[in-house]
């Protein structure tokens, strides 16, 4: 075991001397093979992060939301509504819910209001998300101003902000009074902006889902289901979208990668057969050329992957935020909690690392195969 | 005497079948002694380089046979072939061979990485050769800023790193001026003294002239055209 060891030990210091001896040319490659993890896992963390955050979130939101719809847009619902859904049999509990959109033209963003089911927020102040808190600098103590339907201003004092964990809807959240909310809207005390359900029994959901529509055929039924479906048909569409762009480069270096990999120059072929000479065997040469391939491949890969990690964790995935982002309504900067997928790590490692460790193998396994005394001649 | 290397009836042709196939070594029949040092001498294009690579286990032969120690090594598989090369043979090529980019420390140390020999006493026999060799100043050097004659002592060091029993060179002083041959000619007799049997190619008067040499065999056109000493 120790003259193993040894043994590796002794082909990595030569294969370090050996690479060493091109530093321009390797360290180039290093960079775009760097840069290529980089960018793919940087999509698979966002992708994955943002997903089990949404699912994480919505965990814990109501089985069932019913709005009404008039003209095939969204309206306000009837108060008189929550009684006809209430006699349902099987509905455990309907509670109303009041949101809307507020455009801050100072920062140019829309924030999401909404008034909490448990009346935590005292009139004259507000909860807010760590996003408007960023672009508004607005903190635990400080005042914010709303312009009302009616044209007043209203000044609403930071309670606090909401926990870093769900920002991924959050991020624009601010959590306002009933009162405010109505002094802000002018909204009609007979309606609100749609109604949740708790059922007794889940597997009873699009049963009690369909009385909803017979009873009510102006409402529309969201699922909890559904909207988690549709957070993973957008993120995966969206990761999908950058692998396609990301493709092109992904190309360009396999081309680039192959062509340093596989092909032997005279000069490494005059030294394979060296080694041959002075009593190494093919399997020797073998094991230096994977050593070769694995110190390039997996220095990138590793690189790559904390690049990456750094980059969607904590710069917020700066570089493609634009195209994985761009929800309509969350204008506020936000950062996804890091939640690392080991399966997609392993994934990226054996779609990188291992075909140009074999593409740097095969050429020179054909050329330790020759005969050593090419080099005498 | 005790021959170490014998050789049989042996022939070696290259690209046979072929439009340019040609006959190297014909029929040679030939022993080598222990601890002796030996000269092939011949002309360019006489089969010297091709009989050193036939004894050293680079090259099989096309027929006939080759004992080293009275092991019959023709028909063994590459892997044993490239074990008693590592083992009994340091090669010091015409050309030199060494490895560009790399240290010359490094270079006399490769033929025992495989090995697996701790890296820290292989350093240590490397430098205590380099020391005998006078080149100890030059260990941590690229081989291409050594001058040839410091190349060659480092491709000396590199022949003696696993402690060989033969020592083969091709042509050591084809590159090297009447001063630094002779100087090679010195470091023969040192490996002479250790008891370690030196086979030399050359046509060069000052090794197959010099009193350390005991033997010369004549090669012209494949054949052994006789032996002078």
């Amino acid at each position: 075991m120790g003259k193993w060891i040894e043994r590796q030990r002794n082909i990595i210091d030569f294969t370090l001397s050996s690479l060493l001896r091109k530093k321009g040319k390797n360290i180039s490659l290093l960079c775009v093979y760097t840069l290529v993890v980089l960018m793919l896992a940087s999509v698979m963390f966002f992708v994955h992060s943002i997903k089990k955050e949404a699912s994480m979130i919505l965990k814990d939101a109501p089985e069932m939301v019913v709005q009404r719809m008039i003209a095939g847009r969204h309206e306000l619902i009837p108060l008189a509504y929550m009684d006809k859904i209430k006699n349902i049999r099987g509905v455990q509990s309907v509670n109303k819910r009041l949101w809307g959109y507020y455009y801050d033209p100072v920062v140019g963003a829309n924030y999401t209001l909404m008034v909490p089911d448990h009346s935590d927020v005292p009139a004259g102040n507000i909860m807010i998300g760590r996003g408007i808190s960023r672009v508004r600098l607005a903190f635990p103590g400080d005042t914010l101003e709303f312009r009302s339907h009616d044209g007043k201003i209203i000044t609403l004092e930071v309670k606090k902000t909401l926990s870093p964990e769900s920002e991924l809807v959050s991020s624009d959240l601010v959590l306002i009074s009933e009162d405010d909310f109505n002094r802000l809207f002018g909204r009609n005390r007979d309606s609100v902006t749609d109604l949740t359900l708790h059922v007794k029994n889940p597997r009873e959901l699009s049963t009690i889902a369909l009385k909803i529509s017979e009873i009510l055929p102006d409402t529309r039924i969201i699922l909890r289901d559904e909207i988690l479906r549709t957070y993973d048909a957008v993120f995966n569409w969206r990761g999908g979208m950058m692998i396609v762009i990301l493709l092109g480069a992904l190309l360009a270096f396999i081309i680039f990668a192959c062509d340093k990999a596989s092909g032997l120059s005279q000069e490494e072929r005059k030294e394979i057969g060296i080694l041959k000479a002075i009593g190494w065997e093919t399997s020797d040469v073998i094991l230096m050329k994977f050593w070769e391939g694995m110190i390039v491949s997996l220095s990138s890969f590793l690189l790559g992957i904390l690049l990456a990690y750094a980059h969607v964790f904590f710069t917020s995935s700066m570089l493609f935020e634009p195209v994985l982002k761009g929800w309509a309504v969350l204008y506020p900067q936000f950062k996804v909690v890091p939640f690392v997928d080991a399966s997609q790590v392993v994934s990226l490692f054996f779609l990188t690392v291992v075909p140009y460790t074999v593409a740097t193998i095969i050429p020179s396994w054909r050329a330790a195969t020759v005969d050593p005394d090419s080099v005498m001649r | 005497m005790i021959s170490v290397i014998e050789l049989l009836n042996t022939r070696k042709v290259f690209n046979m079948g072929k439009p340019n196939e040609f006959v190297a070594i014909e029929g040679v029949t030939l022993s080598i002694e222990f601890n002796r040092v030996t000269v092939i001498r011949g002309p360019s294009g006489s089969g010297k380089t091709t009989l050193l690579s036939l004894i050293g286990c680079m090259v099989r032969p096309t027929s006939g046979r080759i004992t080293l120690a009275d092991r019959e090594i023709t028909s063994l598989p590459e892997r044993f072939l490239t074990e008693i090369r590592q083992k009994t043979f340091g090669f010091i090529f015409q050309q030199f061979n060494l490895i560009k980019g790399v240290t010359a420390l490094e270079n006399a140390m490769l033929p025992a990485y495989p090995s697996g020999e701790r890296h820290a006493s292989l350093k240590k026999r490397a430098l205590h050769l380099f020391d005998l060799f006078n080149i100890s100043q030059k260990a941590a050097s690229r081989v291409e800023w050594l001058s040839g004659g410091e190349a060659q002592r480092v491709t000396i060091v590199r022949a003696l790193i696993n402690n060989p029993s033969v020592i083969i060179a091709d042509e050591p002083t084809a590159h090297l001026d009447t001063k630094l041959s002779q100087e090679f000619m010195e470091i023969v007799a040192r490996m002479k003294a250790e008891q370690k049997t030196v086979l030399i190619a050359s046509h060069d008067p000052i090794v197959y002239e010099s009193p350390i040499t005991d033997r010369v065999i004549n090669v012209r056109d494949g054949r052994i055209d006789g032996s002078v000493r």
